[in-house]
């Protein structure tokens, strides 16, 4: 039996033993998950238990060095313990910007002091980070961000304003981008650093959405100090930094449609519409949108699989991140669709038990902010056009 | 199994991406449609298919072959696909090898696939009657007569049904139109008295052949398979060549695909390159990112058949009606987007558009495989 069947086996072993029932369901909405940090309750007894012995083996980040808290997992073995979880429908015991964003960029430029002292944080969910990008009139020009980094000694002095900062209000720390050259050209001025959410003249508002809830905040900076040595990377190279995480986070929310899948569509459907004798759905122009939507979304799970393998064997496009988040997240909105339209009325309702909450719509809007979020489907679509095929700018 | 290509599928595609650019561009299969040519393709072009090993690739090894998998055939479909190069590898290299190695005897075994591997004898399987792709619906009469049966009926869309020297045709020995029992797959000499061929001039300028069968006797013997059991051994068969016809129409797509592209940075309007106007940039970006997930799917169903056979049929449906709508919205945003040019005979881009018209029937389109996905998760 080679090395690799015996993790599978071992892993798929430890799965069983330790993964509480509850955890093997779907998730039914993006707050039923830990997220850590130093506020952090756990909604119930065995999300407690899983996320600490996933912890414990490092596994909350299997694939970072042991050193920083991870599993220290080679690529072989990260992907026999994702095809274990997927196949008992283990949940991911922590949710984080921290693993999904600013790890991977941490590890990459970040300095070994502040990996020492930030990655093992993350692994251990202690701290829980927001994202610092977006400011009010820059959306998709995200390069032309005002909030201002003075310099004062060892310090910079923070003035700004930030918008669409998820989670903002329950964040420990914040990886922000700041404009430290205000002469330079637009994407050579701007440095990435963090800091603490609890730091003097630091303010959050959340934002109502129309899905009802405010996953999302304003933020505000009035002279907020910050020592120079919490910059990430090079001063005023900040945007390689930046433009690093974004891949990312469009990995990430192109994955968003997966995370959330809970009975299968043609099951969904046929207690609302019913099926003939034969047992096909009584709706077919449903049935036919159902089918469709199930092929396109085979078809992008493997080509999810398919890019993971390609960057391993260094074959990919670094803008590649685009295409998928722009298929996937138009997706994830189709999915939705087509679920509102199989429930039918019962779909509508928007505070009972019963719905739990409204939990269907509201999850249906929520997925219209995917194709806008971490960069629209326009500005992938410009990416993928201008950076993969090269086709001459406007 | 890793998504992508290892090194030796690498090194198979380099090798047959050389010979069929050398030796088959687009203006081969131009050539063969002008002159009316009566085989449809060249001899001397599958005699060196034959000589590179391509002939014999899914031939297991004691019978000549390379035994090699499905996703080598893709390979060399998909190349295929870039340059439409007309080729009996589809009908005999894939289908026929597949249904012999599948489900034939130690004898039909040897008496066939050698010369498929060493490119002497060609093949053809003859599966539907009807207008659409719908295996079940054989009606072909096969009625116990003698030592063996008596064949009666018709088959449409025999891909190089005229060109082969062996048939596998689909008949029905029990059962009615619609079941699954009852169907068997049987071994016929093109020569065989009854037999009738009538080729047929396709919109693609590929080979295929409308056969009637009048009282055409085959020996017991020359039956592939069980009898009444032939289903199980044609859905894995026909998979197969969903596979490959699905891996020739991500080629298709792709080349199509670059050419446009080139096209957008050459060709100017109202003073500027036409691939600077974000409608079409945001077209040419959408349909890039179609290929390439319909490529991964493709790569997936053909892993799954090499590894996992009897469980491939969802990944199939899924490639094959992926590829069919992929090729459908390439060939379409190709012409559009040449232009009146796209339009003209002189263009190669129309050649593309017939061939993806036929490989989406081909096996089924992808509303067939959509059903099918629907019928496999029950709803």
């Amino acid at each position: 039996m080679s090395d690799l069947e015996t993790f599978r086996r071992e892993t798929r072993a430890w799965l069983e033993a330790n993964c509480p029932p509850e955890m093997r369901r779907p998730m039914t909405s993006e707050n039923d998950t830990y997220w850590g940090g130093r506020n952090a309750k756990f909604s119930s007894e065995p999300q407690r238990v899983w996320f600490e012995r996933m912890r414990d083996k490092g596994w909350t980040v299997p694939d970072w060095p042991k050193e920083y808290g991870g599993g220290g997992l080679d690529r072989a073995e990260h992907k026999v313990l994702r095809e274990e979880m997927a196949a008992m429908g283990a949940r991911s015991p922590l949710s984080s910007f921290g693993i999904w964003m600013l790890g991977p960029a941490l590890l990459k430029y970040g300095n070994e002091a502040q990996k020492k002292e930030h990655l093992p944080k993350i692994a251990a969910g202690l701290i829980r980070w927001c994202q610092g990008y977006s400011e009010p009139n820059a959306g998709s020009d995200l390069a032309s961000l005002q909030t201002r980094a003075e310099s004062d000694g060892d310090d910079y002095i923070i003035t700004g304003q930030k918008i669409w900062t998820s989670y903002a209000n329950y964040a420990d720390w914040i990886f922000c981008l700041v404009r430290t050259d205000p002469t330079a050209k637009k994407h050579d001025g701007i440095s990435f650093i963090l800091f603490d959410m609890a730091s003097k003249g630091v303010s959050t508002k959340p934002i109502l959405l129309i899905s009802g809830y405010s996953p999302f905040c304003e933020t505000f900076f009035d002279n907020v100090r910050v020592p120079k040595s919490h910059v990430v990377g090079t001063v005023n190279r900040g945007w390689d930094v930046a433009k690093y995480l974004l891949q990312h986070e469009r990995a990430m929310i192109s994955g968003m449609g997966e995370r959330g899948v809970g009975r299968p569509l043609g099951q969904v459907a046929a207690d609302s519409v019913g099926t003939d004798e034969q047992g096909r759905l009584e709706d077919a122009m449903l049935r036919s949108q159902i089918s469709t939507f199930e092929i396109d979304e085979a078809a992008l799970g493997a080509a999810a699989e398919r890019a993971v393998d390609l960057a391993k064997a260094g074959q990919s496009h670094p803008a590649f991140s685009s295409a998928m988040k722009y298929y996937g997240t138009e997706l994830n909105k189709r999915r939705h669709e087509i679920l509102m339209s199989a429930g039918g009325i019962d779909a509508l309702e928007w505070e009972s038990e019963r719905s739990r909450g409204g939990a269907r719509p509201r999850a249906w809007l929520r997925t219209k902010a995917n194709s806008i979020e971490g960069g629209t489907s326009e500005v992938m679509l410009g990416i993928v056009a201008k950076r993969i095929l090269d086709l001459p700018g406007a | 199994m890793p998504l992508v290509l290892t090194e030796e599928q690498s090194m198979l595609r380099d090798s047959a991406r050389g010979l069929i650019s050398d030796k088959a561009p687009v203006s081969h299969l131009r050539g063969l449609r002008d002159s009316k040519d009566a085989t449809g393709f060249s001899r001397d072009l599958w005699k060196a298919f034959a000589e590179m090993g391509f002939s014999g690739l899914l031939v297991p090894e004691n019978f000549g072959g390379s035994g090699l998998g499905c996703v080598e055939a893709g390979v060399v479909m998909e190349e295929i696909g870039r340059t439409l190069m007309p080729s009996p590898f589809l009908s005999t290299a894939v289908l026929a090898v597949s249904a012999l190695s599948r489900g034939g005897s130690e004898a039909q075994k040897s008496a066939h696939l050698p010369g498929i591997a060493d490119g002497s004898l060609l093949a053809a399987l003859a599966i539907d009657e009807g207008a659409k792709h719908r295996p079940l619906q054989t009606k072909l009469q096969a009625v116990r007569s003698g030592n063996g049966f008596k064949l009666n009926g018709a088959k449409a869309l025999v891909v190089d049904g005229h060109t082969a020297d062996l048939l596998i045709v689909a008949g029905r020995t029990g059962g009615a139109a619609g079941e699954r029992s009852g169907l068997t797959l049987f071994l016929v000499d093109l020569k065989a008295n009854g037999v009738a061929i009538e080729r047929t001039v396709m919109v693609d300028a590929h080979n295929a052949a409308r056969i009637e069968f009048a009282n055409v006797e085959v020996d017991a013997d020359h039956v592939l398979g069980e009898v009444d059991q032939g289903a199980a051994l044609l859905d894995g068969v026909l998979n197969i060549g969903r596979g490959a016809v699905a891996s020739e129409m991500v080629g298709l797509s792709e080349e199509v695909f670059s050419r446009t592209v080139s096209y957008l940075k050459e060709r100017k309007q109202f003073g500027k390159l036409i691939g600077e106007f974000q409608a079409l940039q945001h077209r040419a970006a959408q349909l890039y990112i179609d290929i390439e997930i319909t490529r991964a799917a493709v790569l997936k169903a053909l892993q799954t058949l090499d590894g996992d056979f009897d469980r491939a049929s969802a990944a199939v449906a899924v490639a094959k009606a992926r590829a069919g709508t992929t090729a459908t919205l390439a060939v379409q945003e190709g012409v559009q987007m040449h232009g009146g040019m796209g339009m003209t005979d002189q263009f190669d881009i129309g050649f593309f558009m017939k061939r993806a018209r036929v490989c989406q029937e081909l096996f089924g389109d992808s509303n067939y495989h959509a059903d099918q996905l629907a019928r496999m998760k029950s709803y």
